[in-house]
């Protein structure tokens, strides 16, 4: 296996998604949640733009990453919004003591 | 290997992210991310996502999130996760070294294929207008979501509008006529 500057790309999306996935399990704070969501979604731009690169189809690559940054700044608009909602409304933003919330 | 420098540095922003103790700490962090993440687009040669980026990522979504921390507070949370960290941390490792044992050895990580290069302009337009389409739905969907969520709890009014400005009026001309009334006798 050639050490191609694409090796080091797929390297780093697959570590940012390492990162992301032991974010989400790790964190019990809902704002940090919404951060490793983020750094979930920085993997797949990171994919797209690499695979356009290195297929020289910048454009396409650029294209669908502009969807994703989209949908990107929705996911982190709607969570923090969410998060402000449950700590005015509970007072706390532990998903731990949200989920044993009854009633 | 400049490449190469700045992927490291990229997964090591990305990981102080998610161990740094304070959101504020983390926020920054991840801004650092994105930054870093529009530095390799541009030398990937997608400028323009690269400056969608680095304005979006690393400024919009970092003001929001440090309006939110001062809305919410920056309140530590009891560091002790639902699972045990080293067994996040393993199925995380396994993840990584699954996926790349069946990403990495794929011949077209090697090879560079020549494609057939439009502008972005024509691909975004032309050939992705739906995407372009769906972006403004969601950008839209996401705004109704937002005041939703930041709208407060209000009481409704009992009477019609017009019916409870009315009384709020009553209610301030009294107050005035009574203050008039008290200070012409505090003059007698």
């Amino acid at each position: 296996m050639i050490l191609s500057p694409f090796i080091f790309l797929a390297i780093g999306v697959l570590g940012l998604l390492g990162i992301g996935f032991y974010g989400l399990m790790v964190c019990r704070n809902l704002i940090k949640i919404v951060i490793a969501l983020q750094i979930l979604e920085k993997a797949a731009l990171l994919g797209f733009i690499a695979a356009g690169s290195f297929n020289g189809q910048v454009a396409l690559g650029q294209s669908l990453a502009i969807t994703v940054i989209v949908a990107d700044t929705i996911v982190a608009v709607i969570g923090i919004a969410l998060g402000v909602q449950v700590r005015r409304q509970m007072g706390t933003l532990d998903v731990h003591d949200l989920s044993s919330l009854r009633g | 290997m400049l490449i190469l420098l700045l992927i490291v540095l990229l997964v090591v922003f990305a990981f102080q992210a998610i161990r740094a103790g304070k959101l504020l700490s983390s926020t920054l962090w991840l801004a650092g991310t994105s930054a870093i993440l529009s530095l390799i687009f541009y030398l990937l040669e997608a400028r323009q996502v690269a400056v969608i980026e680095l304005s979006v990522g690393a400024g919009l979504v970092t003001v929001l999130f440090v309006i939110a921390i001062n809305i919410a507070g920056d309140e530590p949370i009891e560091s002790r996760s639902i699972p045990p960290r080293l067994v996040a941390a393993g199925l995380a490792l396994v993840f990584f070294f699954l996926m790349g044992w069946y990403v990495l050895p794929m011949p077209s990580l090697t090879v560079m294929a020549a494609g057939t290069e439009s502008s972005l302009g024509i691909v975004l337009w032309q050939q992705r207008g739906l995407d372009v389409l769906v972006q403004a739905v969601l950008i839209f969907s996401g705004v109704l979501g937002l005041l939703g969520l930041l709208a407060e709890d209000k009481p409704p009014l009992e009477g019609s509008a017009a019916e409870e400005v009315m009384t709020r009026r009553e209610d301030e001309m009294n107050a005035l006529e009574k203050g008039v009334a008290r200070l012409e006798e505090m003059q007698r």
